[in-house]
């Protein structure tokens, strides 16, 4: 399926009358061309024919600017420059290139207008086009809102498609024959006699013409990588050999390291510090503040570790609740104060009539903050050297990084090189930098040398910025065997506003969509539908959190309406599709009935099942969990799954997110919360927090469906209806009926 | 201080609570073993030391007796370990930071009982925490290598 008008637009008309008519952010800057980072960086006899592709007489290089913590952002981006620029990746030098404007993330911010997903009509669309129009303005080369294939499929292949026919160009030129007499193969050209001209051999030419760009792009059945099953992902084998350099093994002749201990209290300052253990301890060469706390350097991790514990510190308190009882006191305060609304993005029919008299069914809500706890704990390697700093880091954010580094050294932005290395995980956490800018402080007291700092896993849990916890009600109604009113009211600090503040220095204004996300949006048609965002007092500084918004809203919104479906004695899957509006989320929910042999959430006795549904970033997924309650507490037998993201590009690949998903979104929902007492969490390692082990994770299997109209990530995606789907299968199997996250505060897991 | 990784020996200057884990990674510049928690609860750092999978962040160099072997002794890209072409074949890495620590347990696994059933793999394996939620991938891969050096 080509979609070349849709390319042009978006690709080359964006800041263009096609979408002018009323864009507040200035479309005279949009307008502009954007600086292309390479051209700084080229040596002499390489070609920049677009930014995504480099060829010189030594090889092809592809740039894959969104940064892989994972997802197989890598592999996707380099198959999809190599799907039409004709080569084999793997002979490629992949690398994510140097942060720079041209590859501003148009998809991520295109969620975040008033339209749910499910709604493809002209004004969504269009709309959506034009939020990409901000994205450049805010300079966002940014990995997340499974992003990366919607925003990439397009412009990446485009550009392997502008570099082949610009390379067949030259080669025309050279030889005196038509170029639409070539093709090309293997990274060559092959002329009409079958000689071939190899595209390293053309890159001098090619760099002296202009390039073709009025390229088609090869429609799905002359694909030779994409949509294949097993693709092999490109990382894989350094993976699996210790190989991979991730930004903690960065290592540099002299290299110092450090670690910092800050307040826990995140984002306060103030401490008094006493040092005098820690300064004679072997290795350790300054003690020095740093935003909200103290580092330490050393010539080896550990010992930077060893002295940072010998710190005796006084923190000071913040001006929020500082337990977990008092934050939700307050999160249960703006639920429903009017003072308190934020926004209302759905409201049909007219819920306050069909509540006032009759049966309400009311349920109530809560959810905990969580910690993203990747394997990897952050670190970041900077050095500072005439006025240049220079960073390494696995990050999700390299312009942000890029421009505070400059902030805090006292240079401008282009003074700044930050070079983005694989990632060990982030669910989020690698969308923030205050490891960052505490490394850039450090290494402004040591000149010229690298230093690596590196936070201990106490600090990493102890200083992420949660997903934020938030409380929810819900009130419902039914008759005659049918949900007919839902109403849900959601509470929780604001998320993005606080986020891109911390990242931008600038406010956000208007409303917090991530507080009803993943519930304001769902694809169901019931007479009487309302949901409701009240923001509650900034509290806990808080989050993206794999899924973002909904994977709280995910839970409340599929919760509560199991609840009045089981109130209305319909059958749970049944019910949930005749509400269902919208058709690839109704054949979603039809194929796990079908993958599980749906007969009813009873199995036998102890046994049940549950289903999960939740649309989250375009993507309709539906999950089936089947569990058995055992004398040593629930066991999960099996999970289903069914996803819709419009075009399966990598099947295997796709698989593996979605098993992540599950994984992730149930072991959080079973066993992890941040608790709260003096300002900190209790949690704060592995012990504490374990997400899910082995003995745990179920037999998962996974259905990928292509009836969306829209390609969309599936990183995200299967997290959501993971929660509701087993809470629904243990009431099942129990009925026991939990609202609180994690359910093992409630119940027992095997 | 002297200490055999991966059959060289290496002179190290340090003291003798520095964990292996530390001296493999800042001081030998071994980066295979990760850090990942420090107190034994993720087995990223997981080597193994004449044979037997340890948690190197506890174990305090000085009381190292015996050859450790890190992934990078295990198998190389060239000529991958059958644990580790398993691995490869099942694609199981999505991060891929804790997988050195899970190759190196299920190496040491298959070592001592070629034939694990899913329980014994869910009882060894479970210390070795996967953020990204490779298990599926991982148990199965153990299978698949189990039969390949059974066969060998
Ligand atoms: S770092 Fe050793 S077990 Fe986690
Ligand atoms: S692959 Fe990422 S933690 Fe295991």
């Amino acid at each position: 399926m080509s979609r070349a008008g849709k390319i042009a637009r978006r690709t080359f008309l964006i800041g263009s009358a096609a979408i002018a008519g009323g864009v507040a952010f200035g479309v005279y800057m949009a307008k502009k061309p954007i600086p292309n980072p390479l051209l700084d960086d080229l040596k002499d006899g390489e070609a920049a024919i677009t930014p995504f592709v480099k060829i010189d007489a030594e090889g092809i290089t592809l740039i894959t600017p969104r940064a892989d913590k994972g997802q197989g952002a890598y592999s996707i981006q380099a198959y999809l420059i190599a799907e039409e620029l004709d080569i084999d990746p793997a002979t490629a030098m992949i690398t994510p290139g140097m942060p720079g404007q041209a590859y501003y993330n148009a998809s991520v911010l295109s969620e975040g207008v008033p339209f749910p997903a499910y709604q493809d009509g002209f004004v969504a669309e269009t709309l959506r086009d034009f939020m990409s129009v901000p994205a450049k303005l805010f300079s966002i080369q940014m990995t997340g809102g499974s992003s990366t294939v919607p925003d990439g499929f397009d412009r990446m292949r485009l550009a392997g498609a502008t570099a082949r026919e610009t390379l067949k160009e030259a080669a025309a030129r050279r030889v005196g024959v038509a170029r639409g007499d070539l093709r090309t193969e293997n990274g060559a050209v092959i002329l009409p006699d079958g000689t071939s001209i190899a595209y390293t051999d053309l890159a001098a030419e090619a760099a002296e013409i202009d390039p073709v760009t009025d390229v088609t792009l090869r429609p799905a059945s002359a694909w030779r990588y994409l949509g294949k099953p097993d693709l092999p992902r490109l990382d894989m084998l350094r993976k699996c050999t210790g190989t991979e350099v991730y930004g903690i093994d960065m290592e540099f002749q002299d290299m110092l390291h450090a670690t910092v201990r800050a307040n826990p209290a995140v984002g306060t300052a103030g401490a008094r510090v006493d040092a005098s253990a820690a300064e004679g301890m072997r290795g350790v060469e300054k003690i020095l503040p740093v935003s909200n706390g103290v580092g330490v350097i050393a010539n080896n991790t550990w010992r930077a570790f060893q002295a940072a514990e010998a710190l005796e510190i006084e923190w000071s308190a913040p001006d929020y609740p500082g337990t977990s009882e008092g934050i939700f006191a307050t999160l249960e305060q703006a639920l429903g104060d009017p003072d308190s609304y934020d926004h209302r993005q759905r409201n049909e029919g007219d819920v306050d009539a069909a509540l006032e008299a009759g049966e309400v069914i009311e349920a109530r809500y809560r959810i905990p903050y969580l910690a993203h706890a990747p394997m990897e704990p952050m670190n970041a390697v900077v050095r500072v050297l005439d006025a240049q700093v220079e960073i390494w880091t696995g990050t999700q954010i390299p312009l942000f990084i890029r421009d505070r580094a400059a902030t805090i050294a006292g240079v401008e932005p282009e003074a700044v090189k930050v070079y983005v290395l694989p990632m060990g995980g982030s669910f989020g956490h690698r969308l923030e930098m205050t490891h960052v800018e505490q490394a850039v402080e450090l290494a402004l007291a040591v000149p010229g040398r690298h230093l690596k700092l590196t936070w201990s896993r106490e600090e990493d849990m102890s200083h992420d910025y949660p997903r934020p916890a938030s409380v929810a009600a819900g009130r419902g109604k039914v008759a005659d065997g049918k949900v007919m009113a839902f109403d849900l009211s959601v509470s929780q600090s604001a998320m993005a506003p606080e986020w891109f503040g911390r990242l931008s220095g600038m406010s956000l204004p208007g409303p917090d969509a991530t507080i009803t996300t993943g519930s304001w949006d769902q694809p169901f048609d019931i007479p009487d539908y309302r949901v409701t965002g009240y923001r509650a007092p900034s509290m806990v500084p808080v989050s993206s959190w794999r899924s973002v918004g909904a994977s709280g809203n995910g839970f409340y919104h599929d919760s509560f309406l199991d609840e009045l479906i089981h109130a209305a004695g319909a059958d749970p899957l049944a019910e949930r599709i005749r509400l269902c509006l919208h058709e690839p989320a109704r054949k979603v929910l039809e194929a796990v009935g079908e993958m599980s042999g749906w007969d009813g959430p009873s199995i036998a006795e102890g046994r049940g099942r549950g289903v999960g549904f939740c649309m989250s970033f375009g993507v309709p997924c539906a999950q089936v969990i089947e569990v058995t309650q055992t004398d040593e507490g629930i066991r999960i037998d099996q999970v289903y799954v069914a996803v819709d993201v419009g075009e399966v590009l990598d099947p295997t690949n796709l698989e593996a997110q979605v098993f992540g998903g599950v994984i992730f979104g149930l072991g959080h929902a079973m066993n992890c919360a941040l608790t709260y007492e003096n300002h900190a969490p209790l949690e704060t390692n592995y012990h504490a927090y374990e997400g899910m082990r082995l003995y745990q994770a179920p037999q998962i299997e996974v259905r990928a469906l292509s009836n969306g109209s829209r390609i969309r990530g599936v990183g995200e995606p299967g997290v959501p209806p993971a929660a509701p789907a087993l809470a629904n299968a243990i009431f099942a199997a129990t009925g026991q009926r939990i609202r609180e996250l994690p359910l093992n505060k409630h119940i027992d897991f095997v | 201080m002297k200490l055999t990784v991966n059959g060289t020996e290496h002179e190290v200057d340090v003291e003798p609570e520095m964990p292996l884990l530390w001296v493999l990674r800042d001081e030998l510049n071994i980066k295979g073993p990760k850090y990942g928690c420090g107190i034994a609860q993720c087995g990223a750092c997981t080597v193994h030391v004449d044979g037997m999978a340890v948690r190197s962040c506890q174990l305090p160099v000085g009381d190292l007796e015996g050859g450790v072997t890190t992934i990078e002794g295990l198998g190389t890209p060239e000529r991958l370990h059958a644990v580790q072409a398993a691995w490869v074949a099942h694609q199981v890495a999505q991060c891929g930071y804790c997988q050195s620590g899970q190759i190196m347990q299920a190496a040491a696994l298959l070592d001592l009982n070629p034939e694990p059933s899913d329980a014994e793999i869910d009882a060894v394996m479970s210390g070795n925490l996967c953020r990204c939620g490779t298990y599926p991938r991982i148990r199965a891969a153990i299978h698949d290598a189990a039969q390949k050096l059974s066969e060998a």
